[in-house]
């Protein structure tokens, strides 16, 4: 299993579970897009009350779920392989974009050395995959203290943050 | 040039601090090798034929005296006594050990350098004019906004994984081009619309390697504080869209071809007409700090053409040649832009030897505010002497092996480190380009044919340009063996071209031979005072080839 980091902490007993599209879909699971896009009404449900996730796969661009994002408390996004960047981007536009305020999850090959980046593109909760360090992964979100561009969560650039020269 | 300040210094000794982590790590078994190599990559540090690589970014070009004195001390400490300059801007050093390497860094970023992003696929070193801010033809200094970007592009959170390598060049010159910013990822042209307000004309999808392409223009004006959200922009769709299944169809030339430029163009509008406004757009105190990083020197009151210059030049022909091809005119009366070239007879072009970089950096000192500038040609200018201090300059720079006077001629050569180092190479490149610096080696007959620019590539890859190269010359292998093509009529230039390949490829043996076919017939051809390129674009292409290879029946 994966160990998940919440608020640069590891968190047990997380209660989101991805469910395979031939398992029955209960509170709190993470499901595909293809499964939502087929099965939608019958998942309402889950939705409206806020305990239903999605799953992306690093294929599935910003017009496949700009219609639909907003039913899930949680976005999962996929990165099969740890060089396959664009889910830096989808996140990013998850929340710049639409603006969602959910929480996005990294899945998948989840790296001590990728957790800088994630945190600043809008990520917020770390599948860090088995085989890491733990303490090197909490230590990794403070590599840099004052990097040079905006992110999500301060959109300035460092020089709007600071005053230079 | 650019001084850090205290969060440029922070950050770079914060990356100095990771990758000594990453580097213990890897060490101690907790990073596989396959995972690690994305890590070293952006670091600067291939894993080469015989040893570890490391290539040291020289930002746009520009270093002082001391980073070029720590380069030759790295050099003798962890490397054999030399290093290679790059053609886009950097310095490589061929012989590191893989442990030390972290030390090196450090040892760089106390002196303001690293290497940060100099291979891996993501935004790289960010290259122009090594004339740049002394000459008059320029719109405006390109520097302040490849400063910029390079501190843009700095970790981007977003963009440490594209599909492929991203590079930028920008070119502030009206009608010359020594960037070649139409084959690269992005060409960056700042230029003057109708109200006079400075902006850029953006060109996209520009590449050489196993597809080369002239890129194309995605925006012809776009304003100067637009710079960073309009690349964000179309970084953003290439980031996504961009193709991952094929390493050879990865660059963002290959989607643009895909998408076609209108397509491509609207995709990037439609982002960027999103983030236009938003925090990430240039401020005027920022744009204005970094141009203050740049402003001029403390030039003197002097006047052209002083009386010592003038008197040498009559008393010495070798001085006068030198002089016609390696110095170039400054926007300062009374100043002078020297190139000295690293094109040395029996050594490849680029490296340099600690030695010869003491000495430059003594030079630098000496006569040129101690700034040196790296140039894509393999080259490196002194951008500020002195016109009466250019004979003294040229006896020392002689005796260095500096002063070869052939600037931009047959033998000034571009030439990748090809199967010598690299373990991507088909052939080696460095002993071609060698026989034909000694088969060509009379300075009359090198003057007397004028400019050619001839680019040696040792793979597909295209490190040496040879698309882009009047003659290109691109290694390839036949069965186990090394063998030559030969392509014609490439240009890197405004007017930008790709080669067409001349025909079956040579041994090595064959090579300068070849090359001196190509050249007779272009003698016998030209026509008052035509250019190589010139002629062959006239002639056209056939005739070459007949030259070359005989009739076809
Ligand atoms: S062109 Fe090929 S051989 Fe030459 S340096 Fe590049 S990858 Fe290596």
């Amino acid at each position: 299993m994966a160990k998940l980091i919440k608020n640069r902490a590891f968190v047990e007993n997380d209660k989101w579970h991805r469910v395979a599209d031939d398992q029955p879909v209960n509170e709190y699971s993470i499901i595909t897009l293809e499964r939502w896009n087929t099965e939608h009404h019958d998942l309402q449900r889950f939705a409206s009350a806020g305990k239903l996730g999605l799953w992306l796969s690093s294929e599935q661009t910003i017009e496949q779920f700009e219609g639909v994002f907003r039913n899930f408390g949680v976005i999962a996004i996929d990165f099969p392989k740890f060089t396959d960047g664009r889910g830096y981007s989808a996140a990013r536009l998850l929340r710049e974009r639409l603006e969602y305020s959910g929480e996005i999850r990294a899945t998948g090959d989840v790296l001590i050395d990728q957790l800088f980046f994630m945190q600043r593109v809008g990520f917020d909760a770390f599948e860090l995959r088995d085989d890491q360090d733990e303490a090197e992964a909490l230590k990794a979100f403070t590599t840099f203290s004052n990097p040079y561009q905006g992110d999500v969560a301060d959109q300035r650039p460092l020089f709007r943050r600071q005053a230079r020269g | 040039m650019y001084q850090y300040d205290e969060y440029d210094q922070q950050i770079l000794n914060e990356r100095v601090a990771q990758f000594r982590g990453q580097m213990q790590r890897f060490l101690d078994g907790k990073i596989s090798n396959e995972e690690f190599l994305p890590l070293r990559l952006q670091n600067g540090i291939y894993i080469q034929r015989y040893a570890p690589m490391l290539r040291v970014a020289i930002p746009y070009g520009a270093l002082n005296a001391t980073q070029m004195r720590t380069l030759a001390r790295i050099s003798r400490d962890y490397d054999k006594g030399y290093a290679h300059f790059s053609t886009r801007q950097n310095i490589q050093f061929n012989w590191p050990q893989l442990e030390e390497c972290p030390e090196i860094l450090a040892e760089l970023a106390a002196v303001q350098m690293h290497a940060v992003q100099t291979s891996g696929a993501c935004i790289r070193n960010t290259t122009t004019d090594e004339y740049a801010g002394v000459i008059a033809e320029e719109i405006v200094d390109p520097r302040p906004y490849c400063e910029i970007i390079r501190q843009w592009s700095t970790f981007h959170p977003e963009f440490a994984f594209l599909p492929r390598k991203f590079k930028i060049a920008v070119n502030a010159v009206p009608d010359a081009d020594r960037a070649a910013t139409m084959v690269h990822d992005i060409g960056i042209h700042i230029v003057r619309n109708e109200a006079g307000d400075v902006g850029y004309r953006v060109i996209v999808g520009g590449g050489l390697g196993r597809t080369p392409i002239i890129g194309e223009v995605i925006r012809e004006f776009l304003p100067e504080e637009d710079l960073l959200t309009y690349l964000d922009a179309i970084i953003r769709v290439y980031n996504q869209f961009g193709r991952r299944d094929n390493k050879y169809k990865a660059r963002i030339k290959i989607l643009v071809k895909a998408l076609g430029i209108e397509r491509m163009a609207e995709l990037v509008e439609a982002e960027w007409d999103r983030i236009r406004n938003s925090e990430g757009k240039l401020t005027a105190a920022e744009l204005d700090r970094v141009k203050q990083h740049f402003v001029d020197p403390a030039y003197a009151d002097l006047a052209d053409e002083p009386a010592e210059l003038v008197a040498a030049r009559t008393e010495n022909a070798a001085f006068a040649r030198w002089l016609q091809r390696n110095v170039r005119k400054h926007k300062k009366a009374g100043y002078a832009v020297v190139t000295l070239t690293l094109k040395q007879k029996g050594t490849p072009p680029g490296d340099v030897t600690a030695e010869q970089m003491d000495s430059i950096a003594t030079l630098a000192d000496e006569y040129s505010f101690g700034l040196i500038r790296s140039t894509h040609q393999q080259n490196l200018v002194l951008a500020d002497v002195e016109q009466r201090q250019l004979f003294a300059l040229w006896q020392q720079a002689k005796a260095l092996g500096l002063a070869t006077p052939t600037l931009g001629l047959l033998t000034d050569m571009i030439c990748c480190p090809g199967g010598d180092f690299c373990s991507l190479a088909n052939a080696k490149s460095i002993p071609v380009a060698q026989d034909i610096q000694v088969r060509f080696d009379d300075l009359d007959y090198l003057h007397d044919l004028g400019e050619i620019d001839l680019n040696i590539s040792g793979c597909m890859n295209a490190c040496g340009h040879h698309h882009v190269g009047n003659i290109g010359v691109l290694g390839v292998d036949k069965k186990g063996e090394e063998f030559y093509q030969v392509s014609l009529g490439g240009s890197s230039g405004s007017d930008a071209s790709l080669g067409k390949i001349l025909g079956p490829s040579f041994a090595r043996e064959q090579m300068p031979n070849v090359i001196a076919k190509i050249l007779d017939f272009y003698v016998a051809k030209r026509i008052d005072g035509e250019t190589f390129l010139e002629a062959y674009r006239r002639i056209g292409h056939d005739p070459f080839k007949e030259a070359v290879y005989g009739k076809a029946d």
